[in-house]
């Protein structure tokens, strides 16, 4: 492979990428923790609405979503986002709906004697949630969403579809410039997988930090050959909840 | 939002020649993920690291990269080694491959979910290691592991559109070549995102109810 096309298409692809997921990541959290917590309302207006935003977000598929947004949109409302930012868009509102199953299932997971304790001290609807509820729950929520951020990696694969240039994208320009298929699609997926286990040590040490915050012990790793255990929180938060998240059911 | 409903009318043939195509991809994916997760989880349990070790590392490799790219990894470098499959046989492997590595880890859920009682009482029956597993450990595991496997076939089908970019003329690529060929972009795509929810909300729905009575 010649130089040009790592300086040209590889690096700036890869940074592409790590923007994409964090912008991505940053809009789906706003709106898992929006939904989730509106899923919660005494209002059946609200539960009704915001459940029916995630079976539609998690029952359609992403990329065609994404061609949704990059085809119909422009026609049918005579609005075109760049092309960057209409694929966060269908990433962050399909990776946030299955995010908010997350929050849920970790609000309700929350003892409670807490809420009642709440209740007793007077405390309002808002700040028991902001003082009590939430701050018990996020740390229970980490670990799927780890699991949820190494799909999202994977998922900003799809923007390469319609012509953002991420790595994806590059990969597919430097195939049709220099036909070495092997190498190309072997370095990328390499790359993927250190962005995959960089993010799963961040959210680990994000884990532990968050756990000592109320005073829980980290979970201690499992058995089973060292990779595995470096990489799979995916395994521990199976156990920890119920919530799949890979590549989109529940 | 300008809706023809003529185009809507024409497109609706082009759309269930696709849902086809979609939902046998799906289904020949489910059986070769369901197939290859059991090996890996067998070989997971292997009592020699020199299985154990290579097949972790592999499956979570293949986990953690992106579906897309393993697709068009198979899709351009098989070529190149004279191994020629169909577009639609090159999408089902990768699909198959890259679930089947999420599969494996519910089958050794449900593997790990046997009481070790039932390991002991095939080794004083001294049962071979074949049949330990066939007629004593699967029947029992895999049964609870049927809502989740269940699971991952909705994940597949909502995946499957990526085949289209290999060239697989599924509900995605109809769409495409409709908005190539007469610019009309609106109905199709809507169609075709609207067919997914149709059939994958009733399908989860039925999930959580199977969950519910086998009591998860």
């Amino acid at each position: 492979m010649t130089a040009g096309l790592w300086e040209n298409w590889l690096l700036p692809g890869v940074w592409i990428t790590i923007q994409l997921t964090l912008y991505s990541a940053v809009f789906a959290a706003v709106v898992a923790f929006g939904i989730g917590i509106a899923r919660t309302s005494r209002l059946w207006i609200v539960r009704f609405l915001t459940g029916f935003y995630v079976e539609v977000f998690r029952g359609t598929s992403a990329l065609v979503l994404m061609f949704w947004l990059f085809f119909v949109m422009p026609l049918a409302f005579q609005f075109q986002l760049v092309p960057m930012w209409a694929a966060v868009l269908a990433l962050g509102l399909t990776y946030g709906a299955y995010g908010s199953e997350i929050v849920r299932g970790g609000i309700a997971a929350v003892a409670p004697a807490q809420r009642e304790a709440a209740i007793a001290l007077s405390f309002t609807p808002a700040q028991r949630m902001r003082r009590v509820i939430l701050p018990q729950a996020i740390p229970e929520m980490i670990p799927p969403f780890n699991n949820l951020l190494i799909e999202l990696l994977k998922a900003t694969a799809l923007v390469s579809a319609v012509s953002v240039a991420d790595i994806t994208f590059a990969a597919q320009l430097s195939r049709l410039a220099t036909g070495d298929s092997l190498e190309i699609y072997a370095i990328i997926l390499v790359l993927y997988f250190v962005l995959a286990f960089v993010l799963t040590r961040l959210m680990r040490l994000l884990e532990r930090r968050a756990k000592a915050g109320i005073g829980q012990a980290p979970v201690k790793s499992g058995k089973g050959p060292l990779i595995t255990r470096k990489l799979s929180a995916r395994q521990e938060a199976e156990q920890s909840s119920n919530i799949i998240t890979a590549g989109g059911a529940q | 939002m300008s809706w023809n409903w003529d185009v809507a009318k024409d497109f609706l043939p082009e759309l269930g020649n696709g849902l086809l195509i979609t939902l046998e991809a799906t289904a020949l994916g489910s059986v070769l993920a369901f197939a290859l997760g059991l090996v890996w989880a067998m070989a997971f349990r292997s009592p020699t690291r020199f299985i154990r070790w290579p097949v972790a590392a592999v499956v979570e490799f293949i986990r953690n990269t992106p579906l897309l790219v393993q697709l068009f990894f198979f899709y351009y470098v098989l070529p190149t080694w004279d191994i020629k499959f169909s577009a639609l046989t090159t999408g089902v492997i990768a699909l198959g491959l890259h679930y089947s590595t999420y599969t494996a880890e519910v089958y050794r859920a449900g593997i790990d979910g046997v009481p070790k009682g039932q390991w002991e009482a095939a080794t004083a029956l001294s049962l071979s290691r074949g049949r330990t597993w066939t007629a004593v450990i699967l029947p029992q595991a895999i049964r609870r592991v049927v809502p989740a496997l269940g699971n991952y076939v909705i994940a597949m089908l909502k995946d499957s559109p990526m085949l289209a970019l290999i060239g697989v003329v599924d509900m995605l690529q109809k769409a495409r070549a409709e908005g190539a060929s007469s610019f009309q972009y609106i109905e199709p795509y809507t169609m075709v995102g609207i067919a997914f929810i149709v059939i994958a909300y009733p399908a989860s729905l039925l999930m959580r109810a199977l969950e519910r009575r086998l009591g998860h």
